[in-house]
């Protein structure tokens, strides 16, 4: 049997890694990424690194998209990045957004995140960055 | 397969992992996995919670799963989530409520969209399930949509389904004569730290006692999810039920019955796919128009399409 066109999907993992607790940002992309056609999945605020990897390691996610607000990114982000990779994970695409100093970005740039998203920024922007850099 | 399904026999999460998402897309490979897996499924017990949006099932499910780590036994877990049928994109949110689980190497999360499947689950559960099973998880407790009171299709699928209910929900239990109840083999009470759980739980019982004569009688139980309250109990109810399917034969009759619907439905995806291919689009367009505009009944139609599959 030939497969239906929709069957392979982009599996998204939406997390929110650290201690704040706003995650109106995170559901906004997260809904777009779903009105673009995507499977996300959506984890919850105060998530650790462990959890997020295994989260994205149980999901077989393609992507995983995380959304900071409280300025820890450089201390959390680089322990995301090896837990994943203990896991076999660091094929994922990565994305972040939030708030995010410019003067961080080569730091995040190197440890795999190419597209930083910061308030204000496009959502339809993020979905086309996901469907344009994904392998499938 | 490049190792996969080795990585997987020797109890690789990512293999896991990587498997589910092969049989779920329904690829080449997934049939491939499937075919060599199958044979070692149908040894965990799988359940079923089903129940209203927002009765507590993804937190139940957790909770009872943390009741079986407690019992030493491991747990595989499927949650359903509806797919958009506009963009087929979907938000899987049931995780949110399991966080304690994610880190225990005894238990395996997994979220699923309906992509466009009725009564509550996937065109792929049962696929999915077995996959799990064949894993080596003790346990299998699936979790589905929850968007209302047609969704039977979970007893297909789990040997063990549980029905949640919430207090103070009113229309409930009126609802409830729609055939739900039929396919529950344990009913819950849950959120019973809510005004209304004891009247609930009667008014369930009475309901129960108009069930055939003869007929096995659900057990009914409070629940608080979001304490882990009553998972004891809960565990124990679901155990009797697997006694009570082997020790009555029930559990020979409900897997035939399974096998047969399972077979036939995919026989029915098979033969849908082959008259769609055997059929070009305009002879559809042309039989299509002629129906709607009345110069022909549809089961003719449907005959004639039906007929190309020995042209
Ligand atoms: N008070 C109370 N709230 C509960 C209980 N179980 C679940 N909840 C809450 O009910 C809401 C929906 O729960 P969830 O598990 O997501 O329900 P689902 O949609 O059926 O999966 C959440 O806010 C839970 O915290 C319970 O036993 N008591
Ligand atoms: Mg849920």
């Amino acid at each position: 049997m030939t497969p239906s066109p929709t069957a392979t999907k982009i599996r998204v993992l939406i997390a929110k890694p650290g201690l704040d607790g706003h995650d109106r940002g995170a559901k906004v992309v997260a809904r777009a990424l779903r009105d673009g056609g995507c499977e996300v999945i959506y984890t919850g605020i105060r998530q650790t690194p462990e959890m997020i990897a295994e989260a994205a390691l149980q999901e077989d996610v393609d992507v995983v998209g995380l959304s900071i607000l409280s300025g820890a990114h450089l201390e959390l982000f680089p322990r995301i990045v090896d837990e994943l990779k203990k896991r076999g994970r660091d094929d994922v695409l990565l994305f972040c957004g939030g708030i995010i100093p410019e003067e961080d970005t080569p730091a995040l740039e190197k440890l795999g995140f190419q597209a930083i998203f910061r308030p204000g920024a496009n959502t339809q922007d993020i979905v086309k960055y996901v469907f344009d850099h994904v392998t499938k | 397969m490049d190792g996969l399904i080795e990585r997987f026999l020797q109890g690789d999460r990512r293999a896991l992992a990587r498997v589910i998402s092969r049989v779920e897309n329904e690829t080449a490979e997934g049939r491939e996995f499937l075919r060599a897996l199958f044979p070692r499924s149908g040894r965990a017990h799988t359940i079923g919670v089903t129940g209203g949006a927002g009765s507590g099932k993804s937190t139940l499910t957790g909770a009872l799963a943390a009741e079986y780590r407690r019992r030493g036994h491991t747990v595989g877990i499927v949650a359903v989530d509806p797919s958009s049928p506009f963009t087929q994109g979907a938000i899987l949110g049931d995780r949110i409520r399991m966080q304690d689980l994610t880190l225990d190497p005894g238990v395996y999360v997994r979220s699923m969209a309906s992509r466009g499947a009725l009564g509550g689950l996937a065109p792929t559960i049962d696929d999915v399930v077995a996959v799990m099973d064949a894993y080596g998880f003790d346990f299998v407790i699936i979790e589905t949509v929850g968007a209302g009171q047609d969704e039977v299709e979970v007893a297909g699928t789990a040997l063990t389904t549980v029905l949640v209910n919430n207090p103070g929900t009113g229309d409930d239990i009126q609802a409830m004569k729609a055939g739900i109840l039929e396919i529950a083999d344990v009913l819950v009470v849950n959120k019973a730290d809510h005004p209304g759980a004891d009247v609930l739980v009667s008014q369930l019982q009475a309901l129960l006692t108009l069930s055939p004569a003869g007929s096995r009688r659900p057990p009914v139980l409070k629940t608080i999810a979001t304490k882990g309250e009553g998972f004891g109990a809960l565990a124990d109810a679901i155990a009797d039920h697997r006694t009570y399917l082997e020790s009555s034969g029930e559990m020979e009759r409900q897997r035939a019955i399974d096998a047969r619907h399972q077979v036939l439905s995919i026989a029915r995806s098979i033969l849908l796919e082959r008259i769609r291919q055997a059929t070009p689009e305009a002879e559809l367009d042309d039989l299509v128009g002629q129906v709607a505009a009345r110069h022909l009944d549809p089961h003719s139609a449907a005959e004639a399409l039906a007929a190309r599959l020995h042209a």
